[in-house]
C-alpha cells in the first residue's frame, strides 16, 4: 500500500515515514566539498600530492590535519554566533541586516569598559574614558555589551512588530545607525589593551567554543520549547500563529532581541580574540551570516530552517575558504565562488521543495 | 431556563454602515442538534457566523452560550468559551506537523518555569492528536507530516480535529467541503456524522442540499439579511425543492411573514 492519499491508510506516528531532512543535504554537500578539495590537492601538479584533510606528514597525533580543521572552524565561528541569531530571524520570515556594524558598536562599547590601565608599566595609551573604567571585572563589559545589543534587537523588533516596517528597512536603517555609533563611541580611534580575562573570552580556540555550545544551546531551544516552535509557526503562517493565540507581536521582538544579542556577544568575542576594537570591524558579518543560514537550508520566506543546517553552512563557507586558500587560489576566486555557491544552494532547495509537492 | 439551548441569539444585527447584512436574526440551537444555515450569496449567513465568533463585533442583539450571555472581544474570547471554527481559510501552519497545528497557542508542556523556554510535551501532545483524531475518525496516514505535504481533505480534517480534541461546546463549520473532491467530502461529512453520535452541537454552513438533508436536523435558511424558515427536515414534511423556494424568496415560513419582502 504505497499510497496512503486519502482514508486508506491508519492512524501512524511512523519514525521510518519521517521525511529525509533537508539538514542530510548540506552534510552530503559539505562531504562533496571536502572530496573535491581532497582531490584537487592530489591532482593539480603544483600540490606536490598534499592532502586537504589528512596528516600526511605525521605533524599530529591523529590522521587528521588538526591545524587545519581548527582554522576551518575557528575562522567562522564568529560569524556562526551570529548566524545562530539570523536563522530564528529568518524562520519567523524577516531578516536582519544589522548585525555585522552591531559587532563593531559592541565590540567598541564593551571594550572600553575592559581596558587594563597599565600597559608594561605605563598608562594605556588607547584609554577612552577615565581609570574609573579601567581593570573592571570582566562580567562588566560584557553585560554592557550584550545590554546594548538588546537594547538594538529591541527597537529593531518594536519597529518591525508594532510599526510595521518591513525588517529590511528596519535593519537596513539600524545598520547604519550602529555604524555610525561604532564610529562616534570612540570618534574613530581604535580602542585597545584589554584586560587579562577580557582578552580570555575570544582567546585560542575560545570563540569555537563558544559557537558550539550556543548552537547546542539554540538548537534546544529551537526544536523542545514553545519559544522556538511559536517561532516556525509565525514564520509558517503569521495569521494562523495569531489565530490561535500566539502574541505575535511581542515574540517577534523577543527573537531580534535575541538576534542582537548574539551578534553583540560576537563582538565581545571578536575584540577580546584581536586584543583590540575597531569601527570598522564586522563587515560583510551580516551577509556572511545569512550566507550560512541560506546555505544550511532555511527558507527566506519563513517556517523552515534548523539550527544544525546554519551550523553545517557555516562549515561550509569554512571550507570553502580554507579550501581556496590550499589550492593556492585569490581571495577573489573565494567570493566568486561562495556567490555562486549559495545560488545553488536556494536553486537546489527550490527544486526539492518543488519536487516533494 | 434557556439552559437546553447551546447557542441562543436575540435580535442578532450587524449593519456594515448603511449596508444591513444582518437584521434581527433570532436563531437557537439545542443541545446535541445539528443545524445547516442556507442561503444565497449575501444573504447574511457569513455575517452571522462572524458576529457568533467573535470576528467581528454585532451592530446590535444578545448572544448566550448555554443560557449565559457572552461579549466576545475577538476570535479568541470566542474558542476560549469553547466554539471551535472551521474556517473557509483553514488557519493551519503549513511548516508543522499534525499535533503542532492541534495544539498551536495551547501546547503542553513540562518545566513550565522557564517562561517562553519550557518544553514541549510532544509524546502527550502526540496521545492527545491520536485520541482526537481517533474520536473523529479522521484518518491521516501520518501525523508527523507537515501540512504542505497534505491533500486538502486531510488538511480540512487536521483543521476539525482541533474541535474534537479540545472537546469545544459548539462546532461552527463554515462550508467545510467547498473545495474538496468527491471523497474528500465523504471524509468530512463522515466526521460530521461521528459528532452527532457524540452529541456535539453543530452549525454547518453549506450550499451542497444534499449533504444538508443527509447530515442535520434542522435547516435555517437566511435571506436578505433575515431569517426566513426554520426547517425540521427530520419531520420529512419538506423536500429540496421547497428549501429552493425558501432560498430563493418564492415561500417564507409562516413565523417570518411580518418581514417578508
Amino acid at each position: 500500500m504505497s499510497d496512503t492519499s486519502h482514508g486508506t491508510g491508519g492512524l501512524t506516528y511512523d519514525k521510518s515515514k519521517r521525511t529525509w531532512p533537508s539538514e542530510m543535504n548540506v552534510f552530503l554537500a559539505l562531504v562533496i566539498i571536502v572530496v573535491i578539495f581532497e582531490i584537487l590537492g592530489q591532482v593539480l601538479p603544483y600540490m606536490n600530492d598534499q592532502s586537504f584533510l589528512f596528516d600526511t606528514r605525521g605533524r599530529f597525533d591523529s590522521i587528521f590535519n588538526e591545524a587545519r580543521l581548527k582554522i576551518i572552524i575557528l575562522q567562522v565561528a564568529i560569524i556562526g554566533i551570529i548566524a545562530l541569531g539570523v536563522t530564528q530571524v529568518i524562520i519567523t520570515a524577516g531578516i536582519d541586516l544589522s548585525s555585522g556594524p552591531l559587532v563593531a558598536a559592541t565590540a567598541m562599547i564593551a571594550m572600553s569598559f575592559g581596558q587594563t590601565e597599565l600597559v608594561n608599566g605605563f598608562p594605556n595609551p588607547k584609554a577612552l574614558f577615565g581609570t574609573w573604567a579601567m581593570d573592571l571585572p570582566v562580567l562588566i563589559p560584557v553585560v554592557i555589551g550584550i545590554s546594548f545589543g538588546a537594547l538594538i534587537g529591541a527597537i529593531n523588533g518594536t519597529f518591525i512588530a508594532y510599526f510595521r516596517i518591513p525588517p529590511f528597512i528596519a535593519t537596513l536603517g539600524m545598520f547604519l545607525v550602529c555604524r555610525g555609533i561604532a564610529l562616534w563611541w570612540s570618534s574613530g580611534n581604535p580602542i585597545s589593551f584589554p584586560t587579562e580575562q577580557y582578552a580570555a573570552i575570544g582567546a585560542g580556540m575560545m570563540p569555537v567554543v563558544w559557537f558550539l555550545a550556543l548552537a547546542v544551546i539554540f538548537h534546544v531551544i529551537m526544536r523542545y520549547t514553545v519559544y522556538g516552535k511559536h517561532t516556525y509557526a509565525i514564520g509558517s503562517n503569521e495569521e494562523a500563529a495569531r489565530m490561535s493565540g500566539i502574541n505575535v507581536k511581542r515574540h517577534k521582538i523577543m527573537v531580534y532581541m535575541i538576534a542582537s544579542m548574539l551578534a553583540a556577544f560576537a563582538g565581545v568575542v571578536l575584540s577580546s580574540k584581536a586584543s583590540t576594537a575597531q569601527a570598522g570591524m564586522g563587515e560583510f558579518y551580516e551577509l556572511f551570516a545569512i550566507a550560512m543560514a541560506v546555505i544550511g537550508g532555511i527558507s527566506l520566506t519563513g517556517g523552515r530552517g534548523s539550527i544544525i543546517g546554519t551550523v553545517l553552512g557555516a562549515m561550509v563557507i569554512g571550507v570553502i575558504r580554507s579550501g581556496f586558500t590550499y589550492i593556492k587560489l585569490d581571495g577573489s576566486y573565494q567570493l566568486m565562488a561562495m556567490g555562486a555557491i549559495i545560488i545553488a544552494a536556494v536553486i537546489l532547495d527550490q527544486y526539492r521543495q518543488r519536487s516533494k509537492a | 431556563m434557556s439552559d437546553e439551548f447551546v447557542l441562543k441569539t436575540e435580535d442578532l444585527t450587524k449593519h456594515y454602515g448603511g449596508v444591513h447584512a444582518l437584521e434581527g436574526a433570532n436563531f437557537e440551537l439545542k443541545k446535541g442538534e445539528h443545524v445547516a444555515i442556507m442561503g444565497d450569496n449575501g444573504a447574511g449567513k457569513s455575517t452571522f457566523v462572524r458576529q457568533i465568533t467573535g470576528v467581528e463585533q454585532r451592530t446590535r442583539g444578545k448572544i448566550s452560550l448555554y443560557g449565559e450571555e457572552v461579549e466576545f472581544g475577538g476570535p479568541l474570547d470566542a474558542r476560549e468559551a469553547g466554539i471551535e471554527t472551521v474556517f473557509q481559510t483553514l488557519a493551519l501552519a503549513d511548516d508543522l506537523d499534525v499535533p503542532d497545528n492541534l495544539f498551536l497557542g495551547r501546547e503542553m508542556t513540562y518545566w513550565n518555569w522557564l517562561g517562553p523556554f519550557r518544553f514541549l510535551d510532544y509524546k502527550g501532545m502526540r496521545q492527545a492528536t491520536i485520541d482526537g483524531l481517533n474520536k473523529t475518525a479522521v484518518k491521516i496516514p501520518n501525523i508527523r507530516n507537515t501540512i504542505r505535504n497534505m491533500s486538502g481533505g486531510q488538511r480540512q480534517c487536521v483543521a476539525i480535529a482541533r474541535t474534537a480534541t479540545f472537546h469545544s461546546r459548539l462546532t461552527i463549520m463554515d462550508e467545510p467541503t467547498a473545495a474538496l473532491g468527491v471523497q474528500e467530502t465523504a471524509q468530512v461529512e463522515n466526521i460530521v456524522r461521528q459528532l452527532k453520535e457524540q452529541g456535539e452541537p453543530l452549525i454547518l454552513v453549506s450550499h451542497n442540499m444534499r449533504q444538508v438533508f443527509d447530515l442535520v436536523d434542522r435547516i435555517v435558511v437566511f435571506r436578505r439579511g433575515r431569517i426566513c424558515a426554520n426547517l425540521d427536515i427530520k419531520s420529512g414534511d419538506y423536500t429540496g425543492e421547497d428549501v429552493v423556494s425558501y432560498i430563493t424568496g418564492a415561500k417564507t415560513g409562516e413565523e417570518y411573514m411580518e418581514h417578508a419582502l
